[in-house]
C-alpha cells in the first residue's frame, strides 16, 4: 500500500468539496474493491475521503412506489430489512447474495454502484428495477448512469446519496457465480411493471445491459417460453479462463428463463 | 486402552492455543532492530539479464542494501542443489542445470527473484524494490507441458539442446506393445493431471539473525522440519558449520509438501542478516506465493491396458510427461518414479508393464511434492483405465476391480518398481464403501434425478498409497522434575496434531497423564540429531515408533531402578499403567524418575536419569489404501455439478486417533475435490501466470465440500509394530478419480466418453453440448 491522506468526511458537502479541491482523491464507501486495489499497490490516490461517518447516508425507507436505499447502507442491512423483504424481495435477495458475509457487512450500495464493476450485482438491480441514482447534484436514471467498464455518469465532486428502486409487480434476480472469484458471471434481474418488463444483465459484458428482445417478448407474453430461445450474441460479452463469452451468452438465456419461471 | 490411549478420539490439545490466537507463526516473530526485505521479481518467463541498475533504489529513504545474484557469487554463496540421478537407457545422464539462488545472466520464469532490497520499513523496501531497474533481452518462452518437447520449442536451457531432462523407462516397450496388440480388449486414456497452486494458509516468511561474535545464524521460517534446511543452508549455501545454523519453526500454517523445501528468499534473508549483522525479516504476500511457491502435479499421461475376455488386465503401458519447471526442484523430477512408482500399477496385479517418464523443463515455477506426491497421479491413471476397461467389456466398475485386485494371499507382494505390499483387504474395503453408499440402489436415485431434469452419477475409486518415506527418525524423551514428560521430536507438527497423538502414545505405553506430556519440535537446536521432518504421511510410523522404542527403553531401565527400590530382581518387576509392581509392593514411574536423579537410590553402575534418545529405523514404508464412492448431480443446462454423497473408507492400519484421521481424510478429500472441480494453473503462451490470484484460481469453497462419511477398514500394517499406515494423503488420492468416475457415469449415458479435470461448469456443459451435437 502506498501512503495516502485519510479524511473522514463530516457531511456530503464536505466530501464533495474535498473531492474537487484535493490532488487525486478517491471516495471510500466501504472499500471492498478500493482497499484490495490499494493493498496490491495497483492504485495510489493522494487522499481517501471516507463517507462512513455521515449518518445521513445510511438507512432504508419505502416512499410511495419506491424503495429508497441511502448510499452508505451495507448489503447485509438491505438483505435483512423487513421493509425491503416486503416491498421488493428480489432486492433483498440480491443484496443477501453479494460476496460473502464480510463483504456484505462492509460493502455499501453507493460504493458498488459508483464503481460499476462489470461483475457486481447491484448494477443489474438498478437497471432491472428502473432505479434512479440520486447524487448531491442531480438525479440520474440507472439506464443513463452505467456507461462502461468501471465508468459511470458521475462527474467530479459528485457523490451518490441514495438509490431509489421502483417497486415492480414482481421481480427475480438469479446469478451464476464465477468458479474462482464468486462474482457474477451472469446475473439477470427480470422485473415486471404492469405491461412493461425489464431484463438487466450484469457480469457477462463490460457493463450492465438490458436485453431488449427479451423484454419485448415478455411484454407480449410473460412466460418462461418467451425468453427460452432468445440468444444474446457472445460478441459483445467478456470471456476469461473459466467462462467463455459463448458460455456466458448461453447462461443469460438459461438464467433469464429461470428467473421468469420463478416469477410465474 | 484408557480414555487417552491408542485409538481414542481425543480432542486435539493444540487447538485451543491455535484457535485463540496463541499460535506463533513466523510473522509473529519480531527481532530487535530488525530490518525488512523486499524482492524484485522477474516479469518475464525467459529473458537475458542485460543490466541491473540499483542506483536509484540505493539512494531512497531508509534503504540499507540492495543485493543481486552477482553479490552472492562474489560472496561465495553456493547453489540450490538437486541430488536426483537418473539416466537414459542409452546411458546418457539426466540434464542437470546449476540453479543459482538469484540468477546472474538469465531469468527463466515469471516471479523469479532477481534482486533483494533491505530497508528500515517494509514499505520502504517495497518502494525501493520497484525502483530497481533491470534491462532485459526478452526471449521466447515455453510453458506448455504438451508442447515443451516439440521440435522447435524455445529451450529453457539451450546448452542441453532439449527441454527433456531425461527419458526414464521401466519394462520392455516392444514386448508390452506386442501384448497390447494381442490383447482381447485394449483400452486407452489420455489424461491431464492439472497443475495446482498449493495455497497454504500462511504465506512464505523468513526472519534471520546473526550473532557475529559466535558466527552463528538463526533462521525462523515455516517448514516441515528444519534439519534438512539447516544442512542445506549451512553446507551448500552459506558454507557454515551446521551447528552454527539453527532453524526454528514455531507454528506453520500448512505444509502440503511445498513447505519442506529451501527457497531462494529464505537463503537471501539469511545471507543479508549475516552480511549486515542485523536481523532481517521478510513476509511474502499472497501474490508472491502464487508465483514463487512451488506448484503441484502437472502431468500428461497416456496409458493403455490390455485385458482378456474375463476382464483380467495383463498388460499396461503408461507414458507420462512431467512439467518440472525452469529448474530441478528438490523432488519434482522424482515424483512419477519415486512417488507414484512406489505403488503403480496400484492395487492391481498386472504382470506386464512398461512405464515411460519424460520430465521436462519449462519457463514456469518448479513443481514439487504436493499432498500425495505422485501417488494421486498414479492412482488417477489406474482408476480411469479401470473405468474404461469396465465400459469396454460391459463389466461393472466394481467387478473389474475385484477381478484385478492383488489379494491378501499374494502378499507380501512385490511391485514392479521393487516395493513390497505387506497388507490390505482391497476387496473388503471396496465392498464397505459400496454398501455404505447404497451402490446397488443407485438406479432409483438416478431416475429420481432424471425426473427433475438432472443427470446423476455415482463413482468409485480405489487407491493405494506409499507412506512413511525415509523411515529413519529420532525421538528424545525427558522426565521433568514436576512429573511432566517432554518429547523432543524430529518430526514437526504443522497441523497434524502430534501434540495430541504422541501424548496418547506416551499415555498408552507409560501411563503418564495425557496432560502431562509436552511436545517440543520445530527447532534444530532441540530436535534429535537424526530428524527428517514431517512429510509423506510418515510421522505416525516413524514418530510413533520413536515414542514406542523410547518407552520400551525407559521401562527396561525403570524396572531395574524399581527392583532396586523394591529390593527385588528386575525380572520380577512388572510394569503396567505407570506402575512398577513386584508382588504386593509397587513404585510409580514418577517415583522411579525421581529416584533416577538421586545416585543414592540408583542401582550400582547405572547412569543417572531415565531420559532416552532413540533412533527408529525401518526398511520399508507402509501402504495405506482405500475406496471412495462419490455421488453427484449435474445440471445439464449449466454444467454445474453438486456432490450429494461421499463415502471414504480408509485402511490406514491401526488408527491412533480416529478424530484426527477423519480430519486428515476430510482435508485430503477437499484438496482432491479442488483438483477435480475448480483448481487449475493457467500460463499463457508467453509464460505469464494467468491464474495468479484467487479471483482467477478456483480455490474450493466450503460450499463445494460434501458431507463425508469416513469409515475405516482396519488392516494393521505388518511393517511396523504399531500397525499404523499413513493417513495424510489418502483423501487427495481417492477424491479425483471418484469424482471423475461419477461424472463419467452421469455423462456416459448421454454419450460423453472423455472429460478432464478440472470439471468447471463450462467444461461439463461443453462436453454435454458436444455429445448432443454428435447424437443429433
Amino acid at each position: 500500500m502506498h501512503n495516502f491522506n485519510y479524511h473522514r468526511a463530516a457531511d456530503v458537502a464536505d466530501a464533495s468539496g474535498k473531492l474537487t479541491s484535493l490532488d487525486d482523491p478517491k471516495v471510500l464507501a466501504g472499500g471492498m474493491t478500493l482497499l484490495p486495489t490499494l493493498k496490491n499497490r495497483l492504485a495510489a490516490p493522494s487522499d481517501l475521503i471516507d463517507l462512513a461517518g455521515i449518518a445521513d447516508l445510511k438507512g432504508i425507507s419505502v416512499e410511495g412506489n419506491e424503495v429508497v436505499v441511502r448510499a452508505m447502507t451495507p448489503h447485509a442491512v438491505v438483505a435483512a430489512s423487513a421493509e425491503v423483504q416486503k416491498a421488493l424481495p428480489a432486492l433483498a435477495q440480491l443484496a443477501g447474495n453479494i460476496g460473502d458475509p464480510a463483504v456484505r457487512h462492509r460493502g455499501t450500495i453507493g460504493g458498488s454502484v459508483a464503481n460499476s464493476d462489470p461483475a457486481a450485482d447491484y448494477p443489474a438491480g438498478c437497471v432491472g428495477l428502473d432505479a434512479t441514482i440520486v447524487t448531491n447534484k442531480r438525479k440520474i436514471a440507472a439506464d443513463d448512469f452505467f456507461l462502461g467498464l468501471f465508468e459511470t455518469a458521475l462527474e467530479a465532486g459528485e457523490v451518490i446519496t441514495s438509490v431509489r428502486f421502483k417497486i415492480p409487480e414482481r421481480a427475480c434476480y438469479m446469478k451464476f457465480r464465477h468458479p474462482a472469484s464468486g462474482y457474477a458471471v451472469v446475473g439477470v434481474m427480470v422485473a415486471k411493471y404492469g405491461a412493461k418488463a425489464r431484463v438487466a444483465v450484469t457480469g457477462a459484458g463490460p457493463c450492465v445491459f438490458r436485453v431488449a428482445e427479451m423484454e419485448a417478448a415478455l411484454e407480449k407474453s410473460f412466460a418462461p417460453a418467451s425468453v427460452a430461445d432468445i440468444k444474446v450474441s457472445p460478441e459483445q460479452l467478456m470471456g476469461d479462463i473459466h467462462c467463455s463469452a459463448e458460455y456466458r451468452a448461453h447462461l443469460i438465456t438459461v438464467y433469464a428463463r429461470r428467473a421468469v419461471e420463478a416469477m410465474v | 486402552m484408557g480414555e487417552f490411549g491408542i485409538g481414542q478420539p481425543v480432542r486435539r490439545k493444540e487447538d485451543v492455543r491455535l484457535l485463540t490466537g496463541g499460535g506463533e507463526f513466523t510473522d509473529d516473530i519480531n527481532l530487535e532492530a530488525q530490518v525488512y526485505a523486499a524482492f524484485v521479481r522477474s516479469p518475464h518467463a525467459n529473458a537475458k539479464i542485460v543490466a541491473i541498475d540499483a542506483l536509484a533504489a540505493r539512494s531512497m529513504d531508509g534503504v540499507i542494501a540492495v543485493y543481486t545474484g552477482q553479490d552472492l557469487v562474489d560472496a561465495g554463496v553456493g547453489v540450490l542443489i538437486n541430488d536426483a540421478s537418473y539416466t537414459n537407457r542409452n546411458g546418457k545422464p539426466m540434464n542437470k542445470p546449476v540453479r543459482q539462488v538469484m540468477p546472474v545472466a538469465q531469468t527463466r520464469f515469471v516471479g523469479e527473484v532477481l534482486a533483494m532490497v533491505i530497508a528500515d520499513t517494509p514499505a520502504q523496501a517495497r518502494d525501493a524494490a520497484e525502483a530497481v531497474e533491470i534491462d532485459y533481452d526478452v526471449l521466447p518462452a515455453i510453458a506448455s507441458t504438451a508442447h515443451a518437447l516439440d521440435k522447435g520449442a524455445p529451450l529453457v536451457w539451450p546448452e542441453f539442446g532439449e527441454n527433456l531432462i531425461v527419458h526414464w523407462e521401466y519394462g520392455d516397450k516392444d514386448d508390452v506393445e506386442a501384448k497390447l496388440a494381442a490383447a482381447h480388449t485394449r483400452v486407452r486414456v489420455d489424461l491431464v493431471n492439472n497443475r495446482l497452486i498449493v495455497s497454504p494458509m500462511e504465506p512464505r516468511c523468513a526472519a534471520a539473525e546473526y550473532d557475529a561474535a559466535a558466527d552463528s545464524l538463526t533462521v525462523y521460517t515455516p517448514s516441515q522440519g528444519g534439519r534438512r534446511l539447516q544442512m542445506m543452508l549451512a553446507r551448500n549455501l552459506l558454507k557454515m558449520a551446521p551447528e552454527k545454523v539453527r532453524i526454528i519453526s514455531r507454528d506453520t500454517g500448512g505444509g502440503f509438501g511445498i513447505r519442506s523445501k529451501m527457497y531462494p528468499e529464505t537463503v537471501m534473508v539469511a545471507f543479508a542478516a549475516r552480511k549486515l549483522a542485523r536481523p532481517v525479516k521478510w513476509r511474502g504476500d499472497r501474490s508472491e506465493t502464487f508465483v514463487s511457491d512451488y506448484h503441484g502435479r502437472d502431468q500428461i499421461n497416456v496409458a493403455e491396458m490390455g485385458l482378456d475376455a474375463n476382464g483380467r488386465a495383463s498388460v499396461l503401458k503408461v507414458e507420462t510427461l512431467l512439467n518440472v519447471g525452469a529448474y530441478l526442484s528438490e523432488n519434482g523430477v522424482r515424483l512419477p518414479m519415486e512417488g507414484g512408482g512406489r505403488i503403480i500399477p496400484c492395487m492391481y496385479d498386472i504382470p506386464d508393464f512398461y512405464f515411460s517418464v519424460k520430465p521436462m523443463f519449462t519457463n514456469t515455477i518448479c513443481t514439487d511434492t504436493y499432498r500425495g506426491a505422485g501417488r494421486p497421479e498414479a492412482n488417477y491413471i489406474m482408476e480411469r483405465l479401470m473405468d474404461a476397461g469396465a465400459r469396454a467389456l460391459g463389466l461393472s466398475r466394481e467387478e473389474i476391480r475385484r477381478r484385478n485386485f492383488i489379494t491378501e494371499s499374494q502378499m507380501p507382494y512385490k511391485t514392479h518398481l521393487g516395493f513390497t505390499l505387506d497388507s490390505g483387504d482391497f476387496d473388503g474395503t471396496m465392498q464397505m464403501a459400496l454398501d455404505a453408499a447404497d451402490w446397488n440402489g443407485f438406479e432409483a436415485r438416478r431416475a429420481e434425478s432424471a425426473s427433475r431434469g438432472k443427470l446423476r452419477g455415482i463413482g468409485l475409486a480405489t487407491f493405494i498409497e506409499g507412506a512413511g518415506s525415509r523411515p529413519v527418525e529420532g525421538m528424545r524423551m525427558r522426565f521433568e522434575e514436576n512429573g511432566d514428560v517432554t518429547l523432543f521430536a524430529g518430526t514437526y507438527s504443522h497441523g497434524q496434531g502430534h501434540d495430541t497423538v504422541y501424548a496418547q502414545l506416551v499415555n498408552e505405553f507409560l501411563g503418564v497423564d495425557f496432560d502431562k506430556v509436552n511436545l517440543i519440535d520445530g527447532d534444530t537446536a532441540t530436535s534429535p540429531e537424526t530428524s527428517n521432518g514431517t512429510f509423506g504421511s510418515r510421522s505416525s510410523m516413524v514418530g510413533g515408533m520413536g515414542v514406542k522404542r523410547a518407552s520400551e527403553a525407559i521401562v527396561a531401565k525403570g524396572r531395574k531402578i524399581a527392583a532396586h527400590l523394591l529390593q527385588t530382581d528386575a525380572e520380577r518387576v512388572v510394569f503396567e499403567n505407570g506402575i512398577f509392581r513386584a508382588q504386593s509392593s509397587s513404585v510409580t514411574l514418577a517415583e522411579v524418575a525421581a529416584a533416577s536423579r538421586d545416585a543414592s537410590k540408583m542401582p550400582e553402575g547405572m547412569a543417572l536419569g531415565l531420559d532416552e534418545t532413540v533412533v527408529f529405523e525401518n526398511d520399508v514404508e507402509n501402504f495405506p489404501n482405500g475406496a471412495h464412492v462419490c455421488e453427484l448431480e449435474i445440471d445439464p443446462e449449466t454444467g454445474i455439478l453438486e456432490i450429494l454423497n461421499y463415502i471414504a473408507v480408509d485402511d490406514c492400519g491401526v488408527v491412533l486417533n480416529p478424530f484426527i484421521v477423519h480430519g486428515q481424510v476430510y482435508g485430503g478429500v477437499m484438496q482432491g475435490v479442488g483438483q477435480a472441480l475448480t483448481e487449475n494453473v493457467v500460463y499463457d503462451a508467453s509464460g505469464q501466470l494467468l491464474s495468479a490470484s484467487y479471483m482467477d484460481y478456483g480455490m474450493p469453497r466450503a460450499a463445494h465440500m460434501p458431507m463425508i462419511e469416513a469409515l475405516f477398514n482396519i488392516v494393521p500394517a505388518k511393517t511396523n509394530e504399531l500397525g499404523v499406515k499413513g493417513a495424510g494423503e489418502a483423501g487427495a488420492c481417492g477424491a479425483p478419480p471418484a469424482i471423475l468416475s461419477a461424472v463419467g457415469d452421469a455423462l456416459s449415458h448421454i454419450g460423453v466418453s472423455h472429460i478432464d479435470m478440472p470439471l468447471t461448469p463450462e467444461r461439463v456443459w461443453r462436453a454435454i453440448q458436444e455429445a448432443s451435437v454428435k447424437a443429433a
